[in-house]
């Protein structure tokens, strides 16, 4: 028996959809239990909100209503390269070694106001939200997670960029003691993204300081990352030092690593595959089948007019 | 000195039990919780490697007979041999199952359209009359030289198997790496085996000749 789900879920009706199918996910992942047992029941998610450091957050229109991933599955499941290549547990053994605090961010280049800010004034520059977002990694899996960050705009704004300014690079700190993978020779260090300045102003955009109502634990990014649900996840830069604004596209890591692989826009588009697999289906982490990968992540309706008129294929 | 038949029962029984070892290890992983955030991954990760573990070492038991003069260890590899598709099937029906779950729309594609795929689901492939044919009966049967010729393409199985591997993964190639050399290793003892066997024999030619 095969239980198939709706291929075409318009992000707009994503509200009343996300409870009803919540509920759907539900039966499936106990249907599934039943039937495979003890060894998939290991991948359900333990929902257990915690209580931190961040109170009175404000809640956002933008969170998604989708139940939240586990804080285990959220922090023992990543890519953070520079803490190795080597499987998505290391750096949660890892990354407890690397210094995040004091932290400053250098923001730099065609701005009228480039600064260096401490963490501590970076957590003033806005009310922080709590943004529950889905994340869709390039590798096929997906995850919610509820961040707490504030738009990347605020901080944008604090800067006033020139009028030349068109991109907007992230680049992540180097600590080389505590960052085994930077002795790697796969991608460039120091870890750079980029986004068009357009889309760094865009509101889903954020910088999250937080998971869960607490601060970001080191191996997802502490003690500032960027978010942008959209895009694939190694978009999103972690542990940033420095953002500098620009005329060209910044040359971005996993880009000059791997051209063909890994675009600079890197929407999440089910239509473009990666060469290696496809990008049809994600598994979400905690659930046994396979769901359907929406365009943009399901955030068409907020970020789809960002590109009209590009060949998606082309600009992947 | 070669061991009693009841010593290589004795023998034949702990290597079963002990080749089930990595099946156990992933009923006792999913028992107490231990398959990570994305179990389904991790069991096909663990099956694949295995399945290449399981590959080296039956390759490893003419060369390790012949170091050690224990002529014995070819009455175990058969057994070994089997584990060797026993995993690969188990890694082959996670994928089909858990992981597409019998999708064969995007099976078909996956198969067509991603090497890594390709070559592993080839590999596979080139497993089943190996292990068909692996009992007494089939041996007769086929005989003794197109048996042998036969099972020769495992030295192939083996390369796309590690190629499989190495096609996988996405920067650090350390681990296919590994495999590959190790491969690499059993496989030119072989080459340098055979050639040494055919300068012997061309000078025994000659000297008979002569």
């Amino acid at each position: 028996m095969l239980i198939r789900r709706p291929n075409d879920i318009a992000p707009s009706e994503i509200t009343p959809r996300a409870l009803f199918e919540g509920r759907r996910d539900f039966i499936r992942s106990a249907g599934a239990t039943v039937l495979f047992g003890a060894a998939l029941a290991a991948g359900l998610p333990h929902r257990t909100w915690a209580s931190g450091k961040f109170t009175d957050l404000q809640k956002s229109p933008y969170s998604v209503l989708e139940t939240p991933n586990s804080f285990r599955d959220i922090t023992t499941y990543n890519n953070f390269v520079e803490f190795g290549f080597g499987g998505k547990s290391q750096p949660a053994e890892r990354a407890g070694a690397m210094k995040t605090h004091p932290w400053t961010v250098g923001i730099e280049g065609l701005v009228q106001k480039p600064r260096t800010l401490a963490i501590e004034d970076i957590l003033k520059i806005a009310p922080l939200e709590e943004r529950i977002y889905r994340l869709r990694c390039v590798e096929g899996w997906s995850m919610v997670i509820p961040w707490v960050g504030f738009p990347l705009a605020a901080l944008i704004r604090q800067v006033e960029p020139l009028g030349s300014a068109r991109y907007v690079g992230f680049i992540t700190q180097m600590e080389p003691a505590a960052m085994p993978g930077l002795r790697l020779p796969y991608i460039d260090f120091p870890y750079t993204e980029g986004l068009r300045l357009d889309e760094a102003l865009h509101p889903l955009t954020i910088m999250a300081v937080g998971l869960y109502g607490d601060v970001l634990p080191n191996q997802n990014g502490a003690p500032l990352r960027l978010v942008v649900p959209w895009k694939y996840g190694f978009k999103s830069g972690k542990s940033i030092v420095k953002i500098r604004f620009t005329d060209k596209p910044p040359r971005t890591s996993w880009n000059i690593a791997q051209p063909d692989e890994y675009g600079f826009y890197a929407n999440v588009n089910p239509d473009v595959s990666h060469p290696r697999w496809s990008q049809e289906k994600e598994r979400r982490i905690g659930e046994f089948f396979k769901r359907k990968t929406l365009p943009f992540n399901g955030y068409a309706d907020l970020v789809a007019p960002l590109y009209a008129g590009m060949d998606l294929r082309k600009n992947y | 000195m070669p061991p009693t038949p009841r010593q290589l029962a004795i023998c034949k029984a702990a290597l079963f039990a002990a080749c089930l070892w990595p099946l156990a290890q992933l009923v006792w992983l999913g028992w107490s919780d231990g398959l990570g955030a994305n179990p389904i991954e991790f069991i096909t990760r663990h099956l694949g490697t295995w399945t290449l573990n399981f590959l080296l070492i039956t390759l490893a038991v003419t060369p390790l007979r012949h170091l050690s003069g224990w002529h014995w260890l070819i009455r175990l590899r058969r057994m070994l041999g089997l584990y060797v598709f026993f995993y690969a099937l188990l890694h082959f029906l996670t994928y089909l199952w858990l992981d597409q779950f019998f999708d064969w729309m995007s099976i078909v594609k996956d198969i067509a359209k991603r090497p890594f795929i390709t070559a592993g689901f080839t590999a596979f492939l080139l497993l089943i009359p190996l292990a068909a044919t692996s009992n007494a009966t089939m041996l007769k049967r086929l005989g003794g030289r197109r048996w042998t010729q036969l099972h020769r393409s495992v030295y192939a199985i083996a390369i796309i198997g590690v190629v499989h591997y190495w096609w996988l993964v996405k920067k650090d190639i350390t681990l296919p790496l590994l495999y590959a050399v190790l491969l690499g290793a059993l496989l030119g003892w072989r080459a340098l085996r055979l050639a040494r066997e055919q300068q012997r024999q061309l000078r025994a030619a000659i000297y008979e000749n002569g």
